[in-house]
Order: C-alpha cells, then structure tokens, then sequence
C-alpha cells in the first residue's frame, strides 16, 4: 500500500536513490514478450486501474515525491528554459492545473486538497507546504507563471501539445527528467519534426497512424503507453543540455558494476485532452530500476536477456546503449540458463 | 468512443423563423468544458414517416460558453430537405425530455497563434463562431466577424452580436440583397490573419476560391464543412467479417443502417470530415460524399466513409 512519501533521495552525486520492495513489486516492466518489436503499443488510461499499481490514478505519485520535486527545482534553478510556455498556451496550462489539481485532490485527499467557489480556487498541497488562494484562469494570481506552478507539484515531466492543422505542436512544458532530449529544442516543432531522431519506425508508417489517433482523442479518454530505455547510474536529468555531466558515465560500466550502475529507465507516458483548449497534455512519468532490483524477479530478469539479446542495431544506437550493450547481454546471460 | 451523457432539456427557444435553440443541462453529475467550436452528436429517438422506430444522429455545435459546463447550448436549423433529424428536434423535443448526447469533440478549433481571427458565417454557420467570441474576448485577440442570412429563415443571435464591442459585427441580409464582398473583406487583413469559415457549401467556395486569387496561403484558411447526411438511392450492403446483409433506406445513412444492424463503427463527425468511420471496400462502387479522403482515395474505391457516402452500385461489399 502506498505510504506518504517522507525520504529526500538525490539523483546526482551521490546518487542516494533507490526502491522499496513496493516501489519494486509495482514497477512497470515495458517488454510483454521475450523477442523486442517495434510498436506503437497504446492503450486506453482506464480510471482507476489496479489498486496500488502505476496505473491506479491519473498522476501516479510515489515514494520519490519530494525527492523528484527537489531535483526539478535544482534543474530549474540551473537552467530556467527547462519551463517554457507559449504565450497562446496559457489557457491550455489552466486546463492542466484544473486536471492535475482536481484527480490530485480525489485520488490522494490526505496529501493534496482543493476547494472551488467558482474561479476562486484554494489550494494545499501538504506534501510540499502549499497553501495558496488564486483567480482560476488569470495567471497575475499565482506566485509564478502556471506551467513552473504545476509543473514543480507533479512527478514526471509534463507537454502542452498545441493541436492545429491535424498537427500537434510542442508549445510548452516543463522537462527536467528527459532520456536525451531538449524543450529548448523541440519547443514549437511539430509531431513528426520532434520524433525525426527516431529510426526505423517512419519508414513503418508508425508516426502517421499514431499522429491520426492522437489528434482524435476525445476528453476524459486518457490513453498511455510505455516507452524505455537504459540510465547509468540513477539519473534523472539526462538532457542534451547537461551531457558532459553524464554522457561520460557510460564509459563507467564494468561487469563488476553493472547490477548496480545500470537501471531501465521507464517512461509512462499519458495522454489527456484539454477541454477548454482542446490542448492534449502528455505527461511523461519516469521510473527508474537498478538492474540489480530488477532481477530480484526472475521472469523480468529472464526477459531482459532475451529483449537485450535480440535488440536490433539502429535501436542499441538510438539510444546509446552501443559501448556497454555486450557487457550487458553477457552479464545477464546467468539468468536465462535452459533447464 | 466516450461513453454518452444524458441531459435534460431546459429550456426551447425560437432564435429565428427557422431555427431553435435547445438548452441541455445534465441529468446527473457534470458536463465537460469545452473548446471554442465545439460540436456534440445528438441521439434522436423517433419514428420515421411509415411509423417505424428510428434513431438520428446529428452533429451540433455547441453555442454557449465553453467556460461554462453547467448547461450545453445548441441550435438547430430545419432543414429543407431533412431526413428527419432536424423535424424532430423542431416538432417533437419538448422541455422537460432527455436527450443523450456524446461528450463534446472539436474538429473546428481557432488556431491560438493567429495574429488576427476573421470569422466568416452564413445561415446556421453561426453556431460554432458563438463559442468562438467568449474566448476571444477573454484573451484580448483581434477579431471581426462577416454574418451572412437570410432575415426571413435564419439570422439568429443578431441582438446579441451587436452589443459585443470588441468583435464588430457586419450583416448582410441575402433576403434584402445585401452580400459579403468577400474579395474586400480577406484582401484588407494584416498578415499572419486566420480565416473562419462556416455556412453553405458556396459561401466556402467562395471564400477559398478568392483567397487563392489574392494569394492567402490555404494553411490560413478553415472552414467546417460537415453537413448532416443527404438521403440518396436505397442500396444493400454484405458485410464479410460478421456476415451480415443489410438493406440501407434511402434516408437513413450507411452508418446509421449499421449501428441499426448492431455494428459499431468509430465515429466522431458523422459529416464526412474526421475520418474516424474509415471503413474497406471489397467489392462494388462507393458514392463518396466526405471531404476526408483524397482525390486518389476516392478513384480507388477501396474504402469509404459510411457517415455520408452511399453507394453508386446497387450493393457495396464491406471488410467488416
């Protein structure tokens, strides 16, 4: 069962992060068969799934919390771009606040509480002590713009994607934890522009089927998928932007340190759409798992030596797996021996 | 698809000689906030002219304020040439009925980043600009409307539109031989101006076919093109995945003929215009009436989209 999240954690340095048996037994492993294909792999976000589980709420909010919340003000604080909001996508940030603030207050009322008396709203997270009176929709009323707001009350990084033209258009949000990717970048590009770094699926037709589907979900249907790849060391920042603080680290993993100095890195990523804005807001919640954590189960070890093994080569590149990914394969081998 | 709410109408009102505006509140629980051009699908429950029981659905866009989701606004126009749809709401919808409606979609929203919002309407094209000026005003934008009618059948909300300060209005009443010069209207913007068009498909035409001779890129130019589905010559229909033989009524559209039949197709528009009802083609000639598909799609005949278009061959053989 869920407790309060009371441990502060760090995800640089000295990398004092790790799981608790619960936070192990309820993480969501990506790979539903042994051989890795390609997928677009969406489903519908059915509300509440199974107690206890990622997928029980809307937002998940977990034992990480305040550690999360701590590593994003110190990302912010690095590099304020991290946040960036379009001045037309405000409207699309209330509708975020309205979505997050309200499942927040429902699905976790001893830690989160919301009155409404019109568009006079109060707000009190008691997690993080805030205890704030605001203009539902006039952003001079909060105490910084709404996307930095909500964004430093919520787990995982956040999109607003602007829909137009049957595109969607990445005009704001607030990214402190990506798997090597940049706001400051993307910011304003559209579906296919931002995923142009991804192989092999273009070519499949991949993007154009799920660009039709996305740009048709309808309001209270949130859909989610999972996307994963690999972290040295539990770092949540890995960004373009701070790559000579991590990149290097890849260099780092010997057989003797694997179990503890590699960890899947999983994204649950969710998509809601707005409804005063018809914004779709795309959340992208990232669990992070020791390889040593993860094969205290030995159905996810098995797996991920079998997933590992048959990984095609476009994909060990994309996402730069290529220096350490034989070490990898050979270190998990001892949990898939034939009976 | 979401699931469908119930709403109880609140309260029926003649807005113009031809059209009536329904206010629907929910009969439990809360209604969604909406985006500006918003439409909902009402289901009708009825009886046809032979006295047999009939369902309708049509699309209608929501006219009051998307901020606002204790109550959903609509108006309907009757229509010449209904199929009944738009008799019904007329004739048989009282205050105090329930009606199920699907939550609100948009497949006509402004595009926030505009410089300027120019909204064009003729006739009942009015409905989705009323959700529009809310918000416009709210966010300051620049905008101005051109309001096309005919003062003895249409021109609803004209009191209305003009105490709005903000949003100069101009009418024209086609019925007094007034008309919009649309080559002055879209050759005087700033750049970086979106225009908004919803009415008779002539009035889109003739807003696309002058922003082209002006030279005003297409990607500026929008329009809400879907219409309720025209009756046309009876046809059957074999379906291959569940077996099915269906007979399609002259003014009963495909799709309705296959959710008649308990056959659930995706839908979202049912005007030919989001593409969520796709359906294959595997034998037979479709008569295709969406402004979904592509010239080429179209010629190759191997799909249709059953909410408007029927078929040119006395029987279409579906995949599904």
């Amino acid at each position: 069962m869920r407790i309060a999240p009371t441990k502060i954690e760090t995800f640089r340095d000295d990398f004092t992060y790790t799981n608790s048996p619960f936070a192990i037994e309820r993480f969501p492993f990506p790979f539903p068969e042994d051989d890795y294909s390609y997928s677009v792999n969406i489903e519908p976000h059915t509300l509440p799934g199974k107690a206890d589980s990622v997928y029980e709420h809307l937002l998940d909010i977990d034992e990480h919390y305040l550690s999360e919340m701590r590593e994003r003000g110190l990302v912010l604080k690095e590099n304020p771009k991290r946040c960036i909001a379009m001045p037309h996508m405000d409207l699309a940030c209330w509708d975020m606040i309205d979505r997050c603030m309200t499942s927040m207050a429902v699905d976790y009322p001893d830690w989160f509480k919301l009155e409404k008396d019109g568009d006079q709203w109060h707000w009190q997270n008691l997690l993080l002590n805030i205890d704030d009176r605001f203009t539902f929709g006039d952003s001079s009323t909060l105490p910084m713009p709404p996307m930095e707001y909500m964004g430093r009350q919520v787990q995982g990084d956040i999109a607003l994607l602007d829909q137009r033209e049957g595109d969607l258009f990445l005009d704001a949000g607030i990214v402190t934890c990506p798997a090597d990717w940049s706001l400051a970048f993307d910011a304003g590009m559209s579906f296919s522009e931002w995923h142009g770094p991804v192989p092999m699926a273009h070519e499949m037709g991949v993007f154009d089927r799920a660009l039709k589907y996305l740009c048709a979900i309808q309001v209270d249907r949130p859909v989610r998928r999972l996307n994963w790849t690999l972290t040295i060391n539990a770092r949540m920042d890995t960004s373009p932007e701070t790559y000579p603080n991590w990149g290097h680290e890849r260099t780092s993993v010997t057989p003797e340190n694997v179990g503890e100095k590699v960890h899947l890195r999983v994204e649950l990523q969710m998509l809601d759409r707005m409804p005063r804005s018809n914004a779709l807001m795309f959340s992208i919640r990232t669990y992070l798992i020791s390889f040593e954590d993860l094969c205290t189960n030995p159905d996810w070890a098995r797996r991920m030596h079998r997933v590992m093994k048959t990984l095609p080569e476009p994909l060990i590149e994309y996402k730069g797996l290529s220096r350490y990914h034989p070490l990898l394969v050979e270190w998990l081998s001892k949990y898939d021996v034939p009976n | 698809m979401s699931d469908p709410i119930q709403v109880r109408v609140a309260a029926v009102r003649t807005v113009s000689p031809k059209i009536r505006e329904f206010t629907l509140e929910a009969v439990s629980g809360q209604l969604f906030s909406f985006s500006p051009g918003s439409h909902v699908v009402v289901t009708m429950k009825g009886t046809n002219a032979e006295g047999k029981a009939k369902v309708w659905k049509n699309a209608y866009s929501l006219v009051s304020d998307g901020f606002d989701a204790s109550r959903y606004v609509i108006a309907v126009r009757l229509q010449d040439e209904s199929r009944g749809g738009s008799v019904f709401m007329h004739t048989q919808v009282k205050e105090g009925d329930t009606l199920e409606i699907t939550p609100p979609s948009n497949l006509f929203a402004p595009v926030w980043s505009a410089k300027k919002h120019v909204l064009i309407a003729g006739g009942v094209g009015i409905t989705p600009f009323m959700s529009y000026l809310p918000e416009m005003k709210r966010r300051g934008a620049a905008t101005e409307m051109h309001y096309s009618y005919r003062g003895d059948a249409t021109g609803a909300y004209r009191e209305e539109l003009q105490v709005d300060e903000q949003t100069p209005v101009t009418f024209y009443d086609g019925a007094a031989g007034e008309r919009c010069d649309l080559k002055a209207v879209l050759g005087s913007q700033p750049l970086g101006t979106h225009f908004y068009v919803c009415g008779p498909e002539s009035l889109i035409e003739g807003v696309q076919e002058t922003a082209m001779e002006l030279g005003l890129p297409s990607s500026n130019i929008h329009f809400e093109a879907f219409a309720a589905p025209q009756p046309g010559q009876p046809f059957a229909v074999q379906l291959e995945g569940s077996g099915l033989n269906i007979q399609v009524s002259e003014d009963e559209s495909l799709l309705e003929a296959l959710e008649r039949s308990g056959v659930e197709v995706p839908n979202l528009c049912r005007g030919g215009v989001c593409g969520q009802c796709r359906t294959q083609v595997v034998d037979g000639e479709p008569e295709h009436r969406d402004s979904f598909l592509s010239d080429t799609e179209k010629a190759d005949n191997d799909c249709l989209m059953p909410c408007v278009s029927r078929a040119r061959s006395s029987s279409l053989t579906l995949s599904i």
